[in-house]
Parts: C-alpha cells; structure tokens; sequence
C-alpha cells in the first residue's frame, strides 16, 4: 500500500520537476521573444556636425528613432556643469523626450516645454517646472573636432555623466 | 456509456447527446431574477451586445488593415475608409463602440456601487467586473494605437512610459515592452497581437466568470433585498406567479433587458452615422511622426479621470517627485475599485438613498469624476492644474475616508 503510494508520489514529484523546468524555459523563451532584434539594437552611429548649430536655435537630430537637442548657448544663457564645451562654445546636448512620460518638449525662446503635461526645461535640459523628474537625459557620445558621433561613449561623455550624477 | 434510444426530433436528439433541456433550464428558463430591477440593470445585456458588435466589425477591419508602420495609416485611412464596401461603416461602427462600450461600463459599474451590488456574497462579481474593465481598458489602448496616427503614437509613447516609474527595472522593461528604444514596428506588431487575439480571448473567459460568479449569489435588487432564491422560484414554478418575487431570465425578463438595448442601439447608430467623430480625433488623422509631438495630447474621454489623476500632482513634495507621486496615485486609482468590497465597513447591503454618509460620498466621487475627466482635456497650465491637483487629491481622500463613513451609516442605523 505504502509501497504503491510512493510510486505515485514519485511520478508526481517528476513530472512537477520537468514541468517547472519547461515553464521556467518557456518563459525565458517567451521574454527574449519580446527583446529587441539584433537589427534594432546594433542601429547605428549617428554622426553631426556642430559648427553647423546657430547659437540660441536648437537643432532636433534624430539618433534610434529618438530625438536629440543639440542647442549652442547665446551668452546670456547661464554656464552648466553639464555643457559641452568646444573651441569655446557651449552645447547642452540632450535626449528630446521628456523624462516624465517621452513626449518631445518644444523650444520656447529660452526654455524647453512639454506639450502633454506642462513640463518645463532650462537651457541646460534641467528640469524647471512640473512632474519631469529628472533632467533631460544625455545620450552616449563622443566628440572628433567638431563632429559628434552619437552611440558611442567618448571621454567628453564620461566626464559630462559623471558631472551630472555629482 | 448513457443508454440511447432512438429519437423523434432533432432537439430530442441534441438532448441525448448534450442535454440541452438542462442547460437551458439552468442558463434560461430556471434562470430567477428579481422583479424589483429597473433599467440600469440591463447594462450587461447591453455590453454583451457590445462586446459582439466589436468582435464581428473588428473582424472585417481585420482583413484588410495592415500591422506594419509604413502601411497601417493608409491601410486604414485610404483602403478601408475609400475602397472596401462598407469599410467605412465597420471601422465606424468599431470606433464608436469601442468609446460607448466604457459608457456602459461605467454605468453598469456605478448602479453596482450605487445599490451595493459589490458587497457580502457578491465580491467575485464585483472582482471579476473589476478585471474585465482593466482587460478592456488595455484591448482600448492597444487598438487606438493601430491606425498609427499620431495620437495612437504619443498614446503609445506616454503609456509605455508609465512603466518606466516602475522601481529599478523601469527602463528596461519600457525598452522590453516596445521590442525597442522606441515606439516602433515591434510595438505595432505586437500590440496588433494583444488587440486581435490574446485581449478579445481573455475578454471572453472573463465574461464567462463574470456570468458564472452572478449564478450563486444571484443578481442584487433596487432595495437590496434578499430574497430565497429557491422558495421564490418555488412559488413561481407553481404557478403562485403573482407572489413570487422572482422571473426567469428567459423569456420573461430579457423583454425588458431588449426594450432597454432597443433603445441604447438607436443611439449607438445614431452615434454611428451622424456623430461618429466623437470618437475619432482629428490629430489621429495625421500620420504618426516620431519626431513631432502634437501641441497638447491627451487620452481618449474615458480615460480622462485618470489621466488626470496621473498629471494632477506636478509639484514636489518633500524627498518625493512629482513624477512618482503621480504615477502612484495613478496606480492607486486604477486599483482601488477592486477593493471596494473590502472598503465599505458597512455590514448591511442597502441601496445608497438609504445610507446618508455613502449616499454623499457617492455623489461627490461622481461630481469629482466629471470635473477630472473635464480638466483632463484641459491643457495642464496654470489655474488648470490646482483643479487637477484637488480633484486627484479629493479623489484618493474620498477613497480613504470610505471605510468611516460607511461604518458611521452602520452606527447611526443601530448595528
């Protein structure tokens, strides 16, 4: 009797083991379905070239389908720890999406404003009003005279990432 | 096996086989519903119907739109709006229930609340209610986003975004859900998924749930009565039809449950043929540009109330940002009708004229609903947004306040 009911629990026991490691398989399966393609995620470089930017006009470059502010700062727009400087000019380079919910903020004269929920952005992609909780995020690049190439993580990068985590 | 005999009819032999005299006793004619009911309760009936009329006009958009960036705008606006016959008439018909099915929703929703329908013996019905309104919100939003206009990209755009405030994996899991860094192919494509096929299914058994859980509670009445089911029915069956409090759903009460759908599918098509564009806004006539967001952007209206409890809080407060405490105040409001049952302390099931504290909670959360999904639409700017930030507030006050004040009511009856 005993004897019998082992057996069974045995074959329960089993077949619970080599369902929970199909499950657990077929989920990894289904997650990485969902990931993006190879394609997508080797997207490529995205090279600009800032001498072209008039100061106080921000130019929108599109780098993996998001866009990028890339503004030249006038002299009356305050010096950022986070500013790109070259030959003596100041550029905020930013990703263009508001870091609330990713709609793209319009340039008003001197600040950047959101359509959707109000929010506001400085010259230097800090958050000034409203839900944004962050500043504008900056995208990996890295810098060769006056060209910038957007997807990689130049030393100009690091130093401006590290700046604004501080 | 089960002895078969030969037999002298068609539905005699289906019997044999199904026994189908049963079923339609228990889904139909043994079906008992309280006679003290009145029109709101017909709502099911109505959103059954619904339902159908999305499944069967879905089904003809089906065949003809496209699931792809570069074909999906023009494969609904050019081929099915001009060339396919009637393809018009069903994207119409589609839109137009798809915005007055969350009206009978909503409907059906507060009569619950309004005779405590959610309370002791019904909470599964209420649940289960509770899940089908989150499974249809999301079949809502994956489908305003295939005509790929821009609206349906920015609706994307924010709503995937939402998961980004999700602690520690919220980056990559937005990153995860749109198949890439943004809103692209592989979102369309698998949102073009959940809307024709795995939202439609759960839809469906949800609906069978929700039918199931209403079958031993049985369905609430105007003074919230109870009744014995099965003395009632006894009575009825004896042919005592007078006294008995209680009808069989079919053919007796679905009359009434027709009358009321005559009625609300006149307006349906009368929506339908003359006044479709309420549910079609203009800036989803343009194309979707990933490089452009239109100057203000918001949800459809039956989305408004929460869409402005999400934006209300656009200040700070204290270590908290305005961001997190606005996407948990939004995740609050999205959640907090499902636990309803638990919230009303209140021991007895009454309709809400009979309880004086619930019966002006009721109306201000009504009253503060309206005002949310006005000042919704309203761009978020000034004056606009301390209306938002009250009315959010008031929202999750009343919400807090619930169990006091129908525990209050209970007091004041003596219990």
């Amino acid at each position: 009797m005993s004897n019998e009911t082992n057996r069974r629990d045995f074959l329960g026991y089993t077949f619970a083991a080599v369902a929970a490691v199909g499950g657990a398989a077929s989920l990894v399966g289904m997650k990485k379905a969902w990931d993006p393609l190879p394609s997508v995620l080797s997207s490529g470089f995205t090279e600009f070239d800032l001498s072209t930017v008039k100061a106080g006009h921000p130019s929108t470059i599109m780098w993996r389908g998001k866009p990028v502010f890339i503004l030249k700062k006038t002299a009356d727009m305050q010096p950022n720890k986070r500013d790109l400087i070259i030959n003596g000019d100041r550029y905020t380079i930013a990703i263009g999406l508001c870091t609330h919910l990713g709609c793209i903020p319009a340039w008003k004269k001197t600040k950047w404003k959101c359509p959707c929920h109000g929010g506001e952005f400085n010259a230097s992609g800090e958050e000034i009003f409203g839900p944004p909780p962050r500043p504008l995020d900056l995208p990996p690049f890295s810098i060769s005279g006056t060209k910038i190439v957007l997807g990689e993580e130049g030393p100009e990068y690091k130093k401006i990432a590290a700046a604004i985590k501080a | 096996m089960a002895k078969f005999t030969k037999a002298n009819s068609v539905g005699e032999w289906l019997d044999q086989r199904l026994n189908t005299t049963t079923l339609n006793k228990v889904l139909m004619t043994e079906y008992w519903i309280p006679k003290d009911i009145n029109f709101l309760w017909a709502m099911g009936v109505l959103l059954a119907t619904t339902f159908g009329i999305l499944v069967i006009s879905g089904i003809f958009l089906m065949m003809y739109y496209k699931p792809d960036v570069n074909l999906a705008f023009d494969s609904v606006n050019y081929t099915i709006m001009q060339e396919v016959a009637y393809g018009w008439l069903f994207r119409h018909m589609h839109g137009v229930a798809a915005s007055v099915v969350f009206l009978i929703i909503y409907i059906h929703m507060f009569t619950g609340i309004y005779y405590g329908s959610y309370k002791q013996g019904r909470e599964m019905i209420w649940i289960s209610g509770m899940l089908l309104f989150v499974v249809f919100s999301a079949a809502g939003f994956s489908g305003y986003m295939l005509p790929w206009g821009q609206m349906s990209y920015w609706a994307a755009m924010v709503i995937t975004n939402l998961f980004g405030g999700i602690p520690f994996i919220g980056p990559d899991l937005v990153v995860w859900i749109r198949g890439d860094f943004n809103v692209a192919d592989a979102t369309l494509t698998r949102f073009f998924m959940l809307h024709v096929f795995l939202l439609p299914i759960v839809i469906m058994a949800l609906i069978a749930f929700h039918f199931y859980t209403l079958r031993i509670p049985h369905v609430n009445n105007q003074d919230s009565e109870e009744l014995d089911f099965d003395a009632e029915a006894e009575k009825y069956l004896s042919g005592n039809k007078k006294e008995s409090k209680v009808i069989p759903f079919w053919p007796i009460f679905i009359s009434k449950d027709l009358a009321v759908l005559g009625i609300f599918l006149l307006f349906y098509f009368y929506l339908v043929f003359f006044h479709y564009e309420f549910a079609m806004d203009p800036v989803n006539f343009d194309p979707a540009d990933n490089m452009a967001t239109p100057p203000h952007i918001y949800p459809e209206w039956y989305f408004l109330w929460s869409y402005e409890v999400l934006r209300g809080f656009f200040f700070d407060i204290g270590p908290m940002k305005a961001f997190d405490i606005g996407l948990a105040a939004f995740g609050f409001a999205n959640a907090i009708f499902l636990f309803l049952p638990f919230l009303d302390r209140d021991t007895k099931i009454l309709p809400a004229h009979k309880r004086p504290g619930f019966f002006v909670w009721f109306w201000i959360l009504m009253a503060d609903l309206i005002v949310l999904t006005i000042w919704g639409k309203l761009p978020p700017t000034g004056a606009n947004a301390w209306v938002g930030f009250v009315a959010a507030t008031l929202f999750i006050v009343l919400f807090i306040l619930l169990p006091v004040i129908s525990k209050i009511d209970a007091k004041k009856r003596g219990e």
